[in-house]
């Protein structure tokens, strides 16, 4: 997807220009997922696939309410289901987590890609994926510290959330948001959203839920899509949410300033080779060199060495 | 003095010695060539001011399908120059002289040198870097070729090799830069890789050693 022009965009991936700034960057949106209000419909996937127009395919039952198994091409979003015994009360609880797209703000896949364009921020905060752009390379995965880009083995192009940039672009709140029955999905200015949250944890800690917090990680300079949690304490309860999550210094090492060095590197003992044949010259076989061969072979078979060529 | 005079002999000799095979040299272009499409196609997805180099090849797509083929036909080509040339590429106490004396190396006063035999340890450190970098590109290559072997590592391994398959890259580009160097500054030598022939001066001066036994060789027939 692309739904912004060209001045709404703050970070091109694989781009060494810089992009347009002039225009004040305006508000920046998110997404409040509150896992306390959430029943697990699933009303957000089937507006997801709805408005997305994605067909996803019938799977198999195992034993859990996930479905599908986990995030795929075509399903953008999923609801992660975790059963948790809370040693603090013996109380059973349900956790009911919406995974997919953090937009991030300091996106790990933007950075680990290697094609220009084909991950783009805009100044609102979204992360988007430019399909046109894709090369399937799968960077992005490594680059992902959530786990989210699925790679289309159709055709090769990454997909992911948009946090529906085309419905945001025109001012309308994404499909699940809209979907969602119980208001557990919430979509505005990240402002107000934090606003929003900061009422619910306290609604929550009044009704016994100590830890309950927003998730909004600083490791990757926060993140457009937030979650409320009862117990921010332990997020990996939340079928694995990280606690920390960051960009792995892995591929932080892999993608820094290191590769112009290497860079550096060749070109050094390019010019450095060149420089090396300027000073010392050509190595070249002298006439004695071959003389000394031909007596050599002259002095092995007892022949008379026939010269090949002349020269005078 | 600046004027060199040089008395030529009017008759020089000439001799020949043949170095490789025609098998050997089709070997060596064909992992030449997968080498040199390689780098372009890894600078190109390396570095975003090289990401035009994917028009080479139809662009992005096309470079990130094809550059694992072309690594795989380089390490059957390469695998079969290893079996033809790890014996002659053994260390020996030659060599080490060699490399104490690195200094007459570079500046071609190979008079101070000890004879040596089919490569010297500079080659040799080539063959064996770079036989080393193939084995750690191609694990580390195979991890990451998503379309085949995904999921086939954890993301934190996949990640490792990725930074690994870099580096390793980096350092066989250094070293390929050295080898092809070498073939320019060294008079005479491209041709035993073009023609299979090089001349017996050159042996002369670079592998007498192993003149000496090919002349040996020669004279035992």
């Amino acid at each position: 997807m692309a739904s912004y022009q060209s001045l709404d965009i703050k970070r091109r991936s694989a781009s060494t220009s810089t992009p347009p700034t002039v225009r004040s960057t305006g508000l920046e949106v998110a997404k409040l997922i509150d896992v306390s209000k959430c029943i697990g419909c699933k009303a957000c996937q089937s507006a997801c696939l709805e408005w997305n127009n994605l067909k996803e395919e019938v799977g198999v039952n195992t034993g859990v309410y996930d479905n599908p198994h986990d995030l795929t091409p075509n399903s953008w979003t999923l609801m992660r289901f975790s059963e948790w015994d809370n040693p603090d009360n013996g109380n059973f609880e349900w956790l009911i987590r919406k995974d997919g797209c953090m937009h991030c703000a300091d996106p790990g896949c933007l950075k680990a890609c290697p094609s220009p364009g084909a991950i783009v921020q805009y100044t609102n905060g979204i992360v988007d994926f430019v399909s046109e752009n894709c090369i399937g390379c799968a960077y992005c995965v490594k680059g992902c510290p959530f786990n989210i880009p699925r790679i289309s083995q159709v055709d090769r192009k990454a997909y992911k959330c948009t946090l529906c940039s085309d419905r945001v672009s025109v001012g309308m709140g994404p499909a699940c948001a809209k979907a969602c029955p119980t208001a557990a999905i919430m979509f505005g200015t990240k402002e107000d959203m934090k606003d929003q949250a900061a009422q619910r944890i306290v609604d929550l800690k009044s009704r016994g839920f100590a830890n309950a917090g927003l998730y909004d990680p600083q490791g990757v300079g926060g993140t457009h899509v937030m979650y409320v949690l009862h117990h921010l304490d332990k997020p990996e309860i939340y079928a694995g949410l990280p606690k920390d999550p960051q960009i792995s210094p892995l591929v932080s090492a892999w993608k820094g300033g290191a590769k112009l060095l290497a860079l550096g590197a060749i070109a050094f003992a390019a010019v450095g080779a060149f420089f090396h044949h300027t000073i010392v010259g050509p190595n070249r076989v002298t006439d004695t060199d071959e003389a000394n061969a031909a007596d050599l072979a002259e002095e092995a078979n007892g022949a008379e060495p026939t010269p090949e060529t002349r020269t005078l | 003095m600046a004027i060199e005079i040089e008395r030529r002999p009017l008759i020089v000799e000439r001799t020949e010695v043949k170095r490789y095979s025609a098998s050997a040299r089709v070997n060596h272009w064909i992992t030449a060539i997968c080498f040199v499409l390689l780098t372009l196609s890894g600078l190109a997805l390396f570095h975003p001011s090289l990401f035009f180099l994917t028009d080479l090849f139809g662009g992005g797509a096309n470079t990130r399908a094809f550059h694992p083929w072309i690594g795989v036909v380089l390490v059957a080509s390469f695998s079969v120059l290893f079996v033809r040339f790890w014996r002659l590429n053994l260390w020996n106490r030659d060599d080490t002289r060699w490399m104490t004396q690195i200094g007459d190396v570079v500046k071609g006063e190979e008079e101070h040198l000890p004879e040596l035999g089919k490569y010297n340890a500079g080659q040799k450190m080539v063959f064996w870097g770079t036989s080393l970098l193939l084995i750690v590109l191609l694990a580390s290559g195979l991890v990451i070729w998503d379309q085949y072997f995904h999921g086939l590592v954890s993301i934190n391994v996949n990640r490792l090799a990725a930074l690994t398959h870099s580096l390793a890259a980096i350092g066989a580009i250094l070293i390929i830069i050295v080898h092809i160097y070498a073939g320019i500054w060294v008079k005479g030598t491209v041709r035993a890789m073009t023609q299979g022939r090089v001349t017996g001066g050159w042996a002369w001066r670079h592998h007498r050693k192993w003149l000496r036994s090919e002349v040996k060789d020669e004279g035992d027939h």
